[in-house]
């Protein structure tokens, strides 16, 4: 054992040799998240909207993205690449999917919670449904889909490496050949940029929020 | 030949239910191992890891989180807890592990498991006993019930639709979860879909995909009729409006 070379699990030499390869795999991550949890919100919006104000889509819709929950992220990844080949496109639509639910959850719920009085005040002043709808239950529902968008990004964050079955994880990528050649540097490396990148967006949209909601921060102030 | 047309070849023959050479394997140091060209053998594989996992997590996080709840202290922790194991991705822990001295293989896989089946137990059973109503526990105090007592006959009774609700999401995502095994030379069900990437057979990866899907909800049924039957009767009633 202590003839073998040396396998440290933080080398800042394999940072400095590597730093290409490790900002590619760490944009292709970052880039693969932001575009997912963007589309799950763009297809989430409109269905949770949908759900709340036409009764009999409500039980469907939350049904159909829990049972799509419960597919295995492996067996999902797997189960769309005999469609959409191996790469990018696969692992995108698997994300997407798995954003989807917490995110129609959390709008449904922060729609339904706006308080009623807060509602039918506005609409005795006259406010046509979609000016409803954008200028007062969603500024109210907002702490509620902030939450569910935290969720959904750091989840997203750790799940872009399983992406690995089809050749697309970005830091897991890296992770995984840490595993066959047993190199810890890699392996170290590449979860900790993994760990750092969730914290670093979660702490933006946090930022992002506060910054959406100022009168949060006056009322806390008071 | 479609794919769908594979998958339910590969489903539906006999051979790959109960493999070549039966349900186990020999190995070279005399012990045995499940045979992986049998889908029964590698479900009841899949199975043994899952439960293996949860069990090890239930019985270090539910008397943690039931004495947490009872004192109504940690509850900062079991949220932090929570947090950080969501951003953790399973493939980093598999990947950490293998690289260190617990190497890979089905009990590194459990062990990374049961490490992410402990945060949902640890959170529903503490908030399962912290949120009992506080006058529900005085009326306890006052006709005197010891603390153990209100915690045994009180407060766990009125807990344990969340406590068992833990302990369903536990499992059934630990069923999802343990697939990824078979990237770091672990068994289980996992197998048919890597072994089907590896040789690009997709058939296969869908039939893996399905069947793991199908025993996710299959643990996810089973355990959700458990807690309905665990539920003390006069609680039955409620625990199912809220399901």
């Amino acid at each position: 054992m202590d003839d073998a070379p040396p396998n440290p699990w933080l080398s800042w030499r394999y940072v400095e040799s590597n730093l290409t390869e490790l900002s590619d795999q760490l944009t292709i991550h970052t880039t693969l998240t932001l575009e997912a949890v963007a589309i799950a919100l763009a297809i989430a919006f409109p269905l949770a909207v949908l759900a709340r104000n036409v009764r009999w889509l409500t039980r469907p819709i939350l049904g159909i993205t829990g049972v799509l929950y419960t597919v295995p992220s492996l067996a999902l990844f797997a189960l769309l690449a005999p469609f959409t080949g191996i790469g990018r496109t696969t692992v995108l639509i698997g994300l997407v999917v798995y954003a989807l639910l917490v995110l129609v959850r959390n709008i449904i719920a922060g729609l339904e919670g706006v308080d009623r009085d807060v509602v039918d005040a506005a609409r005795g002043l006259g406010y046509s449904r979609l000016r409803l709808l954008w200028g007062v239950e969603i500024p109210n529902a907002l702490p509620s889909i902030v939450a569910g968008l935290r969720i959904a990004t750091v989840t997203t964050v750790a799940l872009v490496t399983v992406g690995v079955v089809v050749g697309y994880g970005g830091l897991g990528q890296l992770m995984f050949r840490g595993f066959q050649s047993n190199y810890r540097a890699q392996i170290a490396t590449s979860v900790i940029l993994c760990l750092v990148l969730a914290l670093v967006l979660d702490l933006a949209i946090v930022m992002a929020a506060r910054a959406a909601m100022p009168w949060a921060r006056r009322r806390r102030a008071a | 030949m479609s794919i769908w047309a594979e998958a339910w070849e590969f489903i539906s023959t006999g051979l790959d239910w109960t493999g070549e050479n039966g349900l186990t394997r020999p190995t070279f140091d005399g012990g045995w191992k499940f045979a992986n060209d049998s889908i029964l053998a590698l479900t009841i594989e899949h199975l043994y890891m899952s439960f293996a996992a949860v069990g090890i997590a239930a019985l270090t996080a539910l008397p943690l989180g039931i004495a947490l709840g009872h004192v109504r202290r940690g509850g900062g922790l079991t949220v932090a807890l929570s947090n950080v194991s969501r951003a953790m991705p399973t493939l980093a822990l598999l990947t950490l592990f293998a690289a260190s001295a617990i190497g890979f293989g089905n009990r590194a896989v459990i062990i990374a498991a049961a490490i992410f089946a402990f945060p949902p137990i640890l959170t529903n059973a503490f908030t399962g006993m912290a949120d009992v109503d506080a006058d529900v526990r005085d009326a306890a105090l006052g006709q005197g019930l010891t603390r153990l007592q209100v915690a045994t006959r009180v407060e766990l009774p009125l807990a344990w639709p969340l406590i068992a609700a833990g302990l369903r999401t536990s499992a059934s995502q630990t069923v999802a979860t343990v697939p990824l095994a078979a990237l770091v030379a672990g068994g289980g069900l996992g197998v048919i879909i890597n072994t089907g990437l590896a040789t690009q057979r997709y058939g296969e990866v869908l039939a893996g995909g399905v069947l793991v899907a199908a025993l996710t909800l299959a643990v996810d049924a089973a355990m959700g009729a458990l807690q309905r039957r665990l539920t003390p009767l006069p609680l039955r009633a409620t625990s199912l409006v809220s399901a």
